[in-house]
């Protein structure tokens, strides 16, 4: 039987999400797992990609908009009046 | 406010469940409740798909309103977030399509697929076809990627704005707001495969966005 051809970096970069999604198959798993033993580029490659992740969560920090919550809560007020006049 | 910006696992939680109860039953305080917990990442997650924060404030006001006259056909086979997120995205996808800010949704194909730029990679033929000819380096060390650091963070949200509408809203909701790959799908209405492509994509692209800011920073430097 012959070995399955290793991953190169090209390949390995459009698989990373899939990875780390879990949604690769337990071989192409084996591939990848691999790749990255035997690249430095590509375990920091990998890397960038965790702080990319990382960085976007933090954009979720930023102050609120402000609300016209007033207008908002009269609307919802008059909608249920109505809703419940019939 | 509740802190909202951590990764939070999107169980139901019984207290959203009682709050659309109490909604149905017109509960001033709980749509209040309800709208402070969400409003701001609602408008975020509009600025997918129109041009300006003003639009997207709209929309979020537009959704609440929807989310009022549909609260009684809520049913609990999802969770309120996402069924907030559901409505609010029809809306959003509605506005930016008569804005011309997003083309109708079914078209993913997005020319070049490519993670990363093909010069980065020797070619086919060389003797090291497809590895790194320009490996990444490593990141770990870069006082520019702090967080806290203002100036990326501007470059962050201008880069995640100026996505695609499809690849913007996967990946907010996703690495921004947390939600779990399912709701994305429910919320989108798109498939498993198809969420994973974009999220794919767009990730890639706001990594190339960093890799520039930190090598414009060290060229400068």
């Amino acid at each position: 039987m012959t070995k399955p051809e290793p991953l190169c970096c090209v390949e390995f970069v459009e698989l990373v999400t899939d990875w780390l999604e879990g949604a690769l198959t337990a071989f192409e798993r084996t591939l990848v797992d691999d790749h990255l033993a035997a690249c430095e580029a590509c375990t920091t490659y990998l890397d960038q990609m965790r702080q990319t992740i990382s960085m976007l969560a933090t954009l979720a920090d930023d102050d609120p908009a402000a609300i016209l919550i007033d207008r908002l809560l009269i609307a919802f007020g008059e909608l249920h009046r109505r809703r419940h006049d019939d | 406010m509740t802190g909202y910006g951590s990764k939070q696992t999107m169980v139901q939680s019984e207290d959203e469940t009682a709050l659309v109860r109490q909604l149905v039953a017109g509960d001033e305080a709980a749509f209040a409740e309800l709208v402070t917990r969400y409003h701001a990442s609602m408008v975020r997650m509009a600025r997918s798909f129109v041009p300006t924060d003003a639009a997207a404030e709209d929309v979020a006001q537009e959704a609440w309103l929807a989310v009022v006259r549909g609260v009684e056909r809520f049913e609990c086979r999802s969770t309120v977030k996402t069924w907030l997120f559901r409505i609010l995205i029809n809306r959003a996808k509605t506005r930016g399509v008569r804005e011309s800010r997003c083309a109708p949704f079914s078209s993913f194909s997005a020319g070049d697929g490519r993670s990363v730029h093909p010069d980065r990679f020797f070619a086919e033929g060389h003797l090291n076809g497809g590895h790194w000819s320009i490996a990444p380096q490593s990141w770990r060390s870069a006082p520019e990627l702090r967080a806290e650091s203002c100036e990326t963070r501007e470059c962050l949200k201008a880069a995640l704005e100026s996505l695609p509408s499809a690849q913007q809203a996967v990946l907010r909701m996703r690495d921004v707001l947390g939600f779990t790959a399912a709701d994305v799908c429910a919320a989108l209405n798109v498939s498993e495969a198809n969420q994973r492509v974009l999220l794919h994509r767009g990730r890639s692209r706001m990594r190339a966005v960093l890799e520039t800011i930190l090598l414009e920073t060290a060229e400068a430097s």
